[in-house]
């Protein structure tokens, strides 16, 4: 049982300090939760906190990989429009990589 | 030295001529305050709207966390094309912001202010700002330091603050209704809980309250920031500044909604536009009859260096600090001796503008207003080749005098003319960025940009080369007057006196 952080993360250390188990270490090239410290602070929050201070959508995954902060879960933009910049992104991504 | 102040005073009584609302109006921006607060505020490139033609700024980036959301702001901070707050290209450590603030206060002499301004909230980064702030204040005691917060973690911040010595916050406060703050932070970080919506907004709202109530009770100056967001805040924000000003904030200063859907932001995404220029200029007017305000503002980056309006961080990048053989007991004496010589011309010219005689009050000749766009690189004269201004200030001369209004940028916050896609050029943005203008002054300009701002109704002219800035306005103002171009137009809008 443990939560981790994925490729998304902008390392902008809001979770860092508020860890009740200091699972979460700055790593390159983002942040990381060290898994067998981590709790999903059952016991000493309601809420896991990472995850109630995490700005970006997607970036905190939990056991499942299901994203704790689902695409226009915190910025309020529409799920289409998240998911259709998501993917825009990747085109983009894409595109950059094939170029010579 | 309170020459300028005083005679300021008596100009501003005796309620006639070019030093009465026009050319005084950054000593008009202040004059309000008790001597304390002016005394501490008038070198501040930030506040003062004349010394910031001399004196620079530096904002160190060691503050990467954020405890709400704001709609205006997307979390990434790497862009270095982008100018403007919540943007920056390198996170420091604090011990590496305190070697910056140092290597650039040994190679601008001019710098007298340190902020920590983000990319997040530096008080949701108490252990990194305070840090900074500790260290700095022992190294390098004659840097002003200042702060500036989204106000969630003011109240518990206040005590340590004060300690440092702190003189200067500013809070950022969009509303006092959570209905409408709804729909301007989606989310709020509180006693280890996100809490969305209206309930969110409440709590904001009621600790930036609090904080500015708290540090205003202790003594320590506190400006407000306001993003003008028309449709959401707007009208909202005359309230906001009378509620702020009773409570004892010595500044308002109305900023512009910036979003751009490259940008990633809420409101960028969702098409939210930002205010006109002329929307919010009618904004901060119909704010500064309750209250002072602050035109001058660039909405800095938080890692911006410099003079306001130029940054020049990327010549202190970590890399190039380490090659930097710096004397640092030399540079603080360096920079007493230049604070030292720009204080004294400051002063004259304060002194020179309060001790001019009013003009006689000249009969009203139902002239109206006119724009005039200014290219200046700084010390308050016009020069700068047109071609090589990225921002410009314009001012309104009337039969009342010359005011500063507000500066315009014609890159729009980005840079990236290649990369970003926006087919339209520079020139075209500028020209349309200065529509509202009548007159654009500059040291030069070239041929075609002269054609091409002619036919669109803006006046080029390089003859008032090197002339301060309200001299040369209201010169022109007079010659447009005596040629006839001034007739009071149909619409009574046009009739300012």
């Amino acid at each position: 049982m443990a939560l981790e952080i994925v490729e998304s993360c902008v390392n902008c250390w809001a979770c860092e300090p508020l860890c009740p188990n200091q699972a979460i270490v700055e790593a390159k090239p983002h942040f990381k939760i060290i898994a067998d410290r981590c709790t999903e602070c059952i016991g000493d929050h309601d809420d896991a906190q990472c995850a109630s201070i995490c700005p970006i959508e997607g970036a905190i995954l939990d056991e499942y990989g299901e994203p704790l902060n689902p695409p226009g879960s915190l910025t309020g933009i529409p799920m289409e429009l998240a998911l259709s910049l998501i993917e825009k992104a990747r085109i983009a991504e894409a595109r950059a990589a094939a170029a010579p | 030295m309170e020459l300028p102040v005083i005679g300021q005073e008596a100009a501003q009584s005796s309620g006639g001529g070019c030093s009465a609302s026009s050319c005084g109006s950054s000593n008009d921006q202040l004059s309000h305050l008790p001597d304390a607060i002016r005394a501490k505020v008038q070198d501040h490139p930030c506040y003062s709207e004349d010394a910031h033609h001399y004196f620079a700024r530096m904002h160190v980036a060691v503050a990467p966390a954020c405890n709400i959301q704001c709609h205006y702001c997307n979390r990434k901070y790497d862009c270095s094309n982008e100018s403007r707050p919540g943007v920056v290209s390198e996170l420091l450590t604090p011990d590496q912001a305190v070697m910056k603030t140092k290597a650039v206060a040994a190679t601008i002499p001019q710098m007298t202010v340190l902020g920590i301004a983000g990319p997040g909230d530096p008080l949701a980064n108490p252990e990194r700002t305070f840090e900074t702030f500790r260290r700095l204040s022992e190294e390098a005691p004659d840097i002003k330091l200042c702060v500036s917060t989204n106000g969630l973690a003011l109240p518990e911040s206040v005590e340590e603050l004060s300690r440092h010595n702190i003189d200067h916050v500013t809070i950022t406060i969009n509303c006092l209704d959570p209905e409408i703050g709804a729909k301007i932070y989606p989310w709020v970080f509180w006693k280890n809980r996100r809490i969305f919506g209206v309930e969110g907004a409440r709590i904001l709202i009621e600790q930036q309250q609090k904080g500015l109530e708290m540090l205003t009770a202790r003594g320590i100056l506190v400006k407000v920031n306001s993003v003008m967001i028309p449709g959401v805040n707007d009208q909202h924000l005359k309230e906001v500044s009378k509620v702020v000003k009773a409570k004892g904030a010595f500044l308002h200063n109305v900023m512009p909604l910036i979003a751009e859907a490259e940008h990633g932001t809420f409101y960028g995404l969702m098409e939210q536009r930002g205010p006109t220029a002329e929307e919010l200029e009618d904004l901060q007017d119909a704010c500064s009859g309750d209250m002072n305000m602050m035109r001058h503002c660039r909405q800095c980056r938080a890692d911006a260096v410099g003079m306001l309006g130029e940054d020049r961080g990327e010549e202190f990048s970590l890399e190039k600090i380490a090659e930097m053989n710096i004397d640092y007991d030399k540079a603080m004496e360096m920079r007493a001796a230049v604070h030292e010589g720009i204080t004294a011309e400051l002063n004259a010219k304060r002194a020179e503008k309060a001790a001019a005689v009013p003009a006689p009050e000249k009969a009203k000749r139902g002239l109206r207003p006119v724009k005039i766009a200014v290219a200046t690189a700084g010390q308050g004269v016009i020069n700068q080749h047109f071609g090589h201004a990225r921002e410009f200030l314009v001012y309104e001369a009337s039969e009342d005098g010359v005011r500063f209004l507000s500066h315009r940028k014609t890159d729009l916050y980005c840079s990236g003319d290649e990369t970003c896609g926006d087919g339209e050029s520079v020139l075209a943005r500028t020209i349309k960025a200065l529509s509202d203008c009548e007159m654009v002054l500059c040291s030069k300009i070239g041929f075609e940009p002269w054609g091409l701002l002619e036919a669109a109704g803006i006046m080029p002219n390089g003859e008032h080369a090197m002339e301060p800035i309200e001299e040369a306005c209201a010169a022109v103002y007079e010659e447009l007057a005596a040629a006839g171009k001034l007739e009071p137009k149909g619409d009574g809008a046009a009739c300012a006196a």
